[in-house]
């Protein structure tokens, strides 16, 4: 491993910036979040950068590494290639604060948006109970550390920028971790497609790609609440059959 | 510094602009040279009318054939009325099935959205339009027809591995006597099948069917299965989904060369 490695970092606020290179010395087992604390106490004190748990749970120190979205903390050195310099700059999807940090708040007033879990009448018993293969398949989704790497990635909201029109993978996998849920009684199949514009998913599966926590977010989540939106608002054998058999929402 | 809260982004990347240091336009590219080599190939293929079927072989993009000449058809000749300025061939009434099923395959989708219309071209690449209008309105809306397009593709699986049957039964030349036998172009035709089953039986709308759509699949033993089973194959929907389009081309393919006396088909039994 190369005993010294340089780091294009982003440095600047919402007045602008730019890339500054930072040399710093490396050594085995570093990941690039060591790599940018060495720097901010070496060299750059005012050096702006989110973390926490350095543990890839806490989902803070998201940022683009060598213009991949990914978890600082996760991204060891020797996945890298140190005889070019490495490139680190905030999420592009989020507005940004300063250097690293970028603003994900809208992501937290997004999810205000959809609907919470609402629990189902209890059993015969009194109690609520579900199967271990019912539990099984919403239990990925509760793997989520909303780093918000896929938001980032997700060209809808990075590019396209259609924030009031997409809620974005990450909400997409709330929705799914809610409506898969045996216990949960609500209904969210029509607001995916009016609200939060699943249509507008063309599953790219980049959000799957960077994924820290591994979570099949686009074969698991996005495709499944597709096909129910298409049961209810696009196939007219399933609203058909809903009619027949008395079903409420037609 | 300035302290102001304006949200201020970086801006959107150009079309192909990304600070990634991988060679990311290899994959899109090999999508579009793959999907257009087979594009080509078959809707040549398709139009050619002829060399389908060689003995007990017959072409996968012919199969059903339900209106032609060849000893494999269902309903005889192509009718006498069909208007001479319009070109016949009994791929051009079942071909639409199974094109349309991988046209509206979700693997596809995202491949080709990516490699054709650079939607992106790539992962945190940017992108050559800023209007978006994804599958949430016409004509992309209509994706969402691939569910009735899968019934009718597993319709066509269910004829495939008939052909396969069919393509054990030899007749002889020259006392008529028909028996049972393997050649390379059985092995041929039961790999496809075998393959476009595991494409076909793996496809997310199936999952949506046997299970996916409920809550509660243990309440359905029966649908629990199913549903285990159609996600299994599921993971690996991509490969399925090359894999099978490479041997269904090459099924026609060989039973082509067969055909028109450029390869010769072995018999193993």
């Amino acid at each position: 491993m190369a005993e010294s490695a340089t780091f294009r970092i982003w440095r600047g606020d919402t007045a602008g910036g730019g890339f500054q290179d930072y040399t710093t010395s490396v050594s085995e087992g570093m990941v690039v979040l060591d790599a940018v604390h060495q720097i901010q106490a070496q060299q750059a004190g005012d050096l702006a950068v989110r973390w926490n748990c350095k543990a890839g749970k806490c989902g803070s120190c998201s940022a683009e590494v060598n213009g991949n979205p990914r978890l600082m903390c996760m991204t060891r050195l020797n996945q890298l290639d140190l005889s070019a310099p490495v490139t680190v700059e905030p999420m592009r999807a989020f507005p940004l604060v300063r250097d690293l940090v970028t603003d994900v708040s809208w992501n937290y007033r997004a999810k205000q948006g959809i609907r919470p879990f609402r629990a189902r009448p209890a059993g015969a018993d009194g109690t609520w109970r579900m199967a271990q293969v019912d539990a099984e398949r919403v239990q990925e989704f509760r793997k989520c550390i909303e780093c918000f790497l896929c938001q980032d990635v997700c060209h809808v909201l990075r590019d396209h920028r259609m924030f009031d029109d997409f809620a974005g993978p990450r909400h997409m996998v709330y929705a799914a971790a809610l409506e898969m849920n045996p216990l949960d009684a609500d209904d969210r199949v029509r607001d995916l497609r009016a609200r939060h514009g699943i249509g507008y998913c063309n599953i790219t599966k980049c959000c799957t790609k960077v994924c820290p926590e591994g979570i099949t977010i686009t074969d698991n989540a996005i495709i499944p609440l597709k096909e129910r939106v298409v049961d209810r608002l696009y196939d007219p054998v399933t609203r058909l059959l809903r009619l027949l058999r008395g079903g409420g929402d037609v | 510094m300035s302290a102001t809260t304006a949200p201020v982004r970086l801006p959107v990347r150009r079309f192909g602009e990304t600070a990634r240091s991988d060679r990311w336009w290899i994959q899109p590219l090999v999508v579009v040279l793959a999907l257009t080599t087979f594009l080509v190939y078959s809707g040549w293929a398709a139009l050619q009318g002829d060399h389908y079927t060689f003995g007990p072989y017959l072409s996968p993009f012919y199969s059903p054939e339900l209106l032609g000449t060849s000893p494999h058809n269902w309903f005889g000749p192509p009718p006498a009325s069909w208007p001479s300025w319009l070109p016949f061939s009994p791929a051009l009434l079942i071909l639409p099935i199974p094109a349309l099923f991988r046209l509206t395959c979700y693997y596809y989708r995202g491949a080709y959205y990516k490699a054709f219309w650079a939607d992106p071209p790539s992962c945190a690449v940017g992108e050559p339009r800023s209007r978006y209008r994804g599958e949430n309105s016409f004509p992309l809306v209509l994706q969402n027809i691939h569910r009735y397009v899968l019934f009718l593709s597993l319709a066509v699986l269910a004829v495939l591995f008939l052909d396969v049957w069919h393509a054990l039964w030899f007749t002889d030349p020259v006392t008529g006597a028909v028996s049972f036998g393997v050649g390379v172009g059985t092995i041929v035709l039961a790999a496809n099948c075998v393959l476009l089953s595991g494409y076909l039986l793996g496809c997310h709308s199936l999952r949506h069917v046997v299970g996916g759509c409920v809550d509660q699949v243990s309440r359905a033993p029966l649908g629990h299965r199913a549903y285990a089973c159609v996600s299994c194959l599921n993971r690996r929907h991509m490969l399925w989904a090359w894999c099978s389009l490479f041997t269904v081309g090459f099924s026609d393919l060989y039973v082509r060369m067969c055909s028109m006396g450029v390869w010769q088909d072995f018999r193993i039994l």
